[in-house]
């Protein structure tokens, strides 16, 4: 029986298989690490301002008069009544006195009574800066509940993380 | 639409098609990498498998701890950890490669409805664990590559706004990035690779004989090649991560990274609305009504009384399409086909032992047949060509709807018949035709490796050479037979070995005068 397709190998034939393995090869070696990408072009510096903070809520509690309580089911009498809404956080960043960034972060979850998130990606030339972070928690207070203004000096590739530490009460550089 | 999508893929399809002959001709058919790219897929999961058992055995999976023991890997032990760091860094490369070319060749071959629905819609997710666990493979070393890939996925998933805490806060300042979280990375890490083989497993289920391990030459030769790779550039880590700043120009490994550099380009809404969309289309496909030309077939049907329960069309079945029943007998084993994953191959056909044209029935009537051409129109097709042959040398061409065209292989001493696919041919029709008149019978068809069928071509092989039944008998003169497969597009290669068989026939009676 004549089998067609099953030719003997011939010399070119072992050239070109190593030819193509080679090329097979090549081409993986290259895109594994070629071409190079450059996420921040040189002499920028980057600006995080990340965080998750939950608002302080947006009434206070109130105290049920007997009559109240004795309206509703026993397992409900609790004293206090406590609105579950948390104010949004709202966030503004000037750098060197112009504004960078606004930002009103809604409370998370369905009564609206979880943590505000905030992360923004902001590119600066890497340069000394003046920097102003604000951040209202509270929709019954006046103005911003927290201020920091600081000059600092960004090197190139350098990350400055902005942050707010609510144990402290305070808006964080690092 | 429909005709936009058929369209493109007989376009893509033909070009294709080139590509892969031109491969046949320096690795023969049967060793042509595009001709077994899933095997091919198996190949470097297991190379990706075993390299990445050792790596974690030396991995210290401490956040600190990870980058010192994979740069001494690399450098200290570069003849054995580092051989094998390369090997799972190239390997996974390769793996996305011939993946993504698999998924192409199957989507060109329109194997994506029909019988073929069940392995393609399982292989879609195949995608996503190949991606997942690549891409965080790259965290692990905890260089300043691993970190520009870690914020930027992070960032992407963060997107979605649905993280009680962001995910970035993960990976805000060195400080954050604790054990914890490392020992999570790699426990993703190995958890993923291991529903990616479960799904591997679950893919071919619907496939019998499943071409799960490339031909061993093939094997070897990708084999070294990404050996050699390895020894000749080594993988090296970058610096260090440190979150503090924002690592300079990467090399960044494209295959598997390129989505970051697109989502800085564009924003992460466009990378979701992307991939989104690529899945849904991928899911989707398969349920667009079927492209043209592949209009429901009649699936294979059992007559009971022919059947005597053998399992041979059970065996043979590609597609896993048969299982064996009770006889209504009572005494033995019955066939019976499962229509929705019937190819209409035919191919259970070739197999059945009464389907020989040799029984002295009038009406030839088979255990298992195709409606759109029973075994008994096939006699009866093969004696009325014999009949009208004429002149010397008459050859007889059994061929395939699928493979090479034999329009232009008429002649007064050529009789070509078409089947659905040359496996379904009983190989005692090649005793009839040489005892009826022919002098010679060449079987075509597509390529062993790709056959449209996936089992026709190897079959029919196995039939004629005695290594599989039904067998061809060894008393037929097996000089009057030639084997040319040839694909569509290859009229000439088989017109070409019909000019020289008839030629080799001619001196064989020359030489018995
Ligand atoms: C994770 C990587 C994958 C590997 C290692 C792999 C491997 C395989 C193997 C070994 C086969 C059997 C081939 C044969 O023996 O004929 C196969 C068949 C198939 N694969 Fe995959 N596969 C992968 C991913 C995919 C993906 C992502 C898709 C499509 C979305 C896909 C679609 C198909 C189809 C449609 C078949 C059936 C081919 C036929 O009926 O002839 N595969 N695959
Ligand atoms: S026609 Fe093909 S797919 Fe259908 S049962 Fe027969 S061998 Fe299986
Ligand atoms: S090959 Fe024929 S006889 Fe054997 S089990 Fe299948 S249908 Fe029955």
């Amino acid at each position: 029986m004549t089998m067609l397709s099953s030719k003997p190998f011939a010399w070119i034939a072992w050239v070109a298989q190593g030819l193509l393995y080679a090329l097979f090869a090549l081409g993986i070696a290259t895109f594994s690490s070629w071409p190079h990408y450059r996420q921040l072009p040189a002499g920028q510096a980057l600006i995080k301002l990340s965080f998750t903070h939950t608002g302080k809520r947006v009434a206070d509690c109130v105290q049920r008069t007997p009559a109240e309580l004795a309206k509703l089911s026993p397992n409900m009498r609790a004293p206090l009544q406590c609105p579950r809404e948390r104010s949004p956080v709202i966030v503004e960043v000037d750098l060197d006195g112009t504004l960078a960034y606004r930002h009103v972060a809604e409370p998370s979850g369905l009564s609206r009574d979880g943590a505000s998130t905030v992360y923004r990606r902001l590119q600066v030339p890497a340069d000394q800066h003046r920097l102003a972070v604000r951040l209202k928690d509270n929709t019954r207070s006046a103005g911003f509940d927290y201020n920091r203004t600081e000059t600092l000096t960004l090197k190139p590739g350098q990350i400055l993380v902005i942050d707010f530490d609510a144990e402290k009460g305070q808006i964080t550089f690092i | 639409m429909m005709s936009f999508l058929d369209a493109t893929r007989n376009g893509g399809l033909l070009v294709y098609r080139r590509l892969e002959q031109l491969f046949d001709k320096p690795f023969d058919a049967a060793l042509n990498p595009w001709r077994h790219l899933g095997a091919l897929g198996f190949l470097f999961f297991w190379i990706i498998a075993v390299s990445g058992v050792y790596l974690y055995i030396v991995l210290d999976t401490s956040a600190s701890g990870a980058y010192r023991s994979i740069d001494w890997l690399t450098h200290q032990q570069w003849y054995l950890g580092g051989v094998l760091r390369s090997l799972h860094r190239y390997a996974a490369d390769a793996f996305i490669v011939v993946t993504l070319l698999h998924v192409l060749r199957e989507f060109l071959l329109g194997h994506y409805s029909g019988f073929c629905r069940f392995s393609w819609l399982t292989g879609v997710p195949l995608l996503w664990f190949m991606y997942i666990s690549g891409i965080e493979g790259f965290w692990l070393n905890w260089d300043s590559l691993g970190q520009f890939s870690a914020v930027a996925t992070t960032e992407w998933l963060d997107s979605l706004g649905i993280f009680a805490t962001p995910m970035t806060r993960n990976f805000l300042g060195n400080a954050a990035v604790n054990d914890r979280l490392f020992s999570l990375l790699v426990f993703i890490h190995i958890g993923v690779p291991l529903l990616l083989l479960f799904g591997l497993w679950f893919h071919i289920q619907r496939i019998s004989h499943a071409g799960v391990f490339p031909p061993r030459p093939l094997a070897l030769g990708t084999f070294a090649s990404l050996l050699i790779l390895a020894l000749a550039v080594p993988v090296v880590s970058q610096a260090p991560a440190d979150l503090a700043v924002v690592p300079g120009p990467l090399p960044l490994d494209w295959f598997y990274l390129f989505p970051h550099p697109l989502m800085y380009a564009t924003s992460p809404g466009s990378v979701w609305a992307l991939v989104v969309t690529a899945t849904l289309l991928l899911f989707l496909l398969p349920f667009l009504p079927r492209p043209r030309g592949y209009a429901a077939q009649p699936i294979a049907q059992v007559h009971p009384s022919d059947c005597n329960g053998c399992r041979r069309c059970f065996d043979d079945c590609p597609y896993a399409a048969i299982t064996m029943i009770p006889h209504p007998n009572g005494r033995m084993q019955l066939a019976e086909v499962i229509p929705d994953l019937c190819a209409s191959c035919g191919i259970c056909a070739g197999s059945c032992p009464s389907a020989t044209p040799f029984r002295s029935v009038s009406d030839l009537v088979t255990g298992i047949d195709m409606p759109q051409l029973p075994i008994g129109a096939l006699r009866q097709a093969l004696q009325d060509q014999l009949d009208t042959l004429q002149g010397d040398n008459r050859i007889v061409v059994f061929g395939c709807d699928q493979g090479a065209r034999m329009d232009t292989l008429a002649g007064k001493n050529v009789a070509t018949i078409s089947l659905i696919c040359t496996g379904m041919l009983p190989p005692s029709f090649i005793e009839y035709a040489l005892r009826y008149g022919a002098a010679g019978v060449l079987l075509t068809g597509c390529r062993p490796d790709g056959c449209a069928f996936r089992l026709g071509s190897r079959w029919t092989e196995e039939r004629l050479h005695g290594t599989r039944e039904p067998h061809l008998r060894a008393s037929v003169d097996r000089l009057r037979i030639c084997i040319a497969w040839a694909d569509r597009g290859e009229e000439k290669t088989l017109h070409n070995a019909l000019e020289d068989f008839r030629n080799r026939i001619a001196a064989h009676d020359h030489a018995l005068i």
